[in-house]
């Protein structure tokens, strides 16, 4: 399912209101667990005004599948925690404001590792999702619910989040694209902090077009985000075979130790490919990569620590029958509320953060984003992407890893060093071991969305 | 190494009420973790932090009244209020 695809059933006569019936059908009788609640109502509501009205805007009538993170007026909201059962937002982020903008239809909210802490969508509340490509396997995560929507044919857009990997893991997991932008490209407004100066909302679609399109619609300054910056390009517009200029470097340090052997020769594959296309490439390296994932779960934890202070139950979220003292209240919420991975996160921000042990960790951990930053702006002068493989390994089991949490902490080990440093990066398939799929990681500079979606984009049309 | 003391007093700062097997658990994971984050300490990192990669710094607005949710709304989520306020546990 592809947005050119669906435009060519409107033409033909489908009517945006039987598309969506489908689609809840098909998700109503899915084995995926990929949505956690569906906007049935509301969206029918809209497929029928599209239907009457003309389908307007950059994705009249198309159906997307919107990451739990993400606030959505009227539509529960959780983060598939707990400690938010029954929360309903009394407004729309900024990405919700720009999709209703340009006509798109909101099919519910997918599935998640719990406030996106995970890489396998197992710690959520609703337990987990499975990879469509091999039902006793994870999509990966957080974002696992919205990359196995796509995947499985359930809807052609959907929207996740990235802090160390969220959007690019389960897409290199599901065997679809998946970008997280540039820090500051897209608005948080409305995004459920979990490590706000890591993380991004970022689009999934089946191929490196409809991401471009769906990046279009969701990036652009919002005053409401502070970080939030002005674009300066058209990205579907911008997107060509053309990879001509294209200078690729080849980090030695992402193709390390626990990297599988059918990983590393696909992406080298695709690395050829591209050469066979007109790019070029050099072996570069990064000296300080093996530090990234240690800097970036004490950067994480630390402002999660920070963020999820607020879940108190007070204003919104779960609240036990009768009041007793002040702390005793909110630590008994929490107790109740957050799941183990979020407290063991919490617990080690707040360790990292206290007194005596600031300078040793958090501090520590900054300064050595510096250092991962400028060899991602050092490497990136003289190449204007970098290729590595999305994960070091194609999806694992249900249940394999989540009994050990460094583990599965190692499995980010090449995409943490993006949000660290802050450049955009797009995972793309680029192959399979036996029936999983595998994902190529494409690294731009700093808002060069434009270059790696064009690179993207020559690779995945020299695969058909 | 942190010890069950430490992940007790962690849990008082956090706020999250942790019962005795919780304690046990969370005190071995959390010096292996611990443990991995020694890395950091092989590196002479001389250099200022980085808090966030795009370097902007007070980005100001004008202060002026915007658009700003309903009481009703901003209530609407809330387990317990009473007469237009969020209602907390006691404090005296």
């Amino acid at each position: 399912m592809n947005v050119d695809g669906i435009r060519e059933m409107f033409q033909n006569g489908k009517s945006v209101e039987e598309l969506v019936h489908s689609i809840f059908d098909k998700i109503e009788h899915s084995k995926l667990n990929a949505f956690v609640t569906l906007a049935k109502e509301s969206a029918l509501e809209e497929a029928r005004r599209v239907d009457k009205h003309g389908a307007k805007g950059m994705l009249g009538g198309i159906p997307i599948g919107i990451k739990d993170s993400i606030s959505t007026k009227g539509i529960q909201t959780t983060c598939c925690s707990k400690i938010l059962e029954g929360y309903i937002p009394p407004y729309d982020a900024h990405v919700i404001e720009r999709l209703k903008a340009e006509g798109a239809i909101i099919i519910g909210k997918t599935n998640m590792d719990e406030f996106a802490m995970g890489t396998s969508t197992e710690t959520s509340c609703f337990g987990p999702t499975r990879n469509p490509w091999d039902l006793i396997r994870v999509p990966g995560g957080s974002s696992g619910g919205s990359a196995a929507a796509v995947a499985g044919g359930e809807v052609p857009l959907a929207l996740g989040s990235d802090t160390g990997g969220s959007v690019r893991c389960p897409a290199s997991f599901c065997g679809v694209v998946g970008l997280k932008p540039t820090y500051g490209l897209v608005s948080r407004y409305g995004l459920v902090a979990y490590a706000n100066s890591l993380e991004q909302i970022g689009p999934f679609a089946g191929n490196v077009k409809d991401v471009a399109l769906l990046l279009d619609v969701i990036s652009g300054y919002d005053p409401r985000d502070s970080t939030s910056v002005t674009k300066k390009c058209e990205y579907l517009k911008e997107l060509r075979e053309d990879v001509s200029d294209v200078k690729i470097g080849v980090p030695g340090e992402f193709f390390g130790e626990g990297i599988d052997e059918k990983v590393e020769k696909a992406v080298w594959g695709g690395i050829k490919a591209l050469e066979d296309r007109g790019a070029s490439y050099t072996e570069i390296s990064l000296p300080h990569t093996k530090y990234s994932l240690a800097a970036y779960y004490i950067i994480a934890m630390s402002e999660a620590s920070s963020n999820l202070a607020r879940f108190d139950g007070l204003r919104y979220g779960l609240r036990l029958g009768k009041d007793k003292d002040w702390h005793t209240t909110f630590s008994e919420i929490k107790a109740q509320g957050f799941g183990e991975e979020v407290k063991r996160r919490i617990l080690l921000g707040t360790y990292a953060l206290s007194a005596g042990y600031y300078g040793k960790y958090y501090l520590k951990a900054l300064k050595v984003r510096t250092l991962i930053k400028r060899d991602f702006e050092s490497a990136l002068k003289d190449t204007n992407v970098l290729i590595t493989p999305t994960m070091p390994f194609p999806a694992f089991k249900i249940g394999e890893k989540i009994g050990e949490p460094l583990a599965l902490y190692l499995a980010d080990v090449n995409t943490v060093p993006i949000n660290l440093a802050g450049v955009p990066s797009i995972s793309v398939p680029c192959g399979f071991a036996g029936k999983l799929p595998i994902g190529m990681q494409i690294i731009g500079r700093h808002f060069d969305e434009a270059t790696i979606l064009r690179t993207a984009y020559a690779f995945e049309r020299g695969m058909k | 190494m942190i010890t069950k003391k430490t992940v007790d007093h962690l849990g008082w700062l956090a706020r999250i009420k942790l019962t005795e097997e919780d304690k046990e658990k969370f005190t071995d994971q959390l010096n292996s973790i611990l443990d991995y984050f020694e890395k950091l300490d092989e590196v002479d990192a001389d250099v200022p932090p980085t808090h966030h990669v795009l370097g902007l710094t007070n980005v100001f607005r004008d202060d002026v009244a915007g658009q700003s949710i309903s009481q009703e709304d901003a209530l609407g989520n809330a387990p317990k209020k009473e007469r237009g306020y969020f209602k907390g546990p006691r404090i005296v």
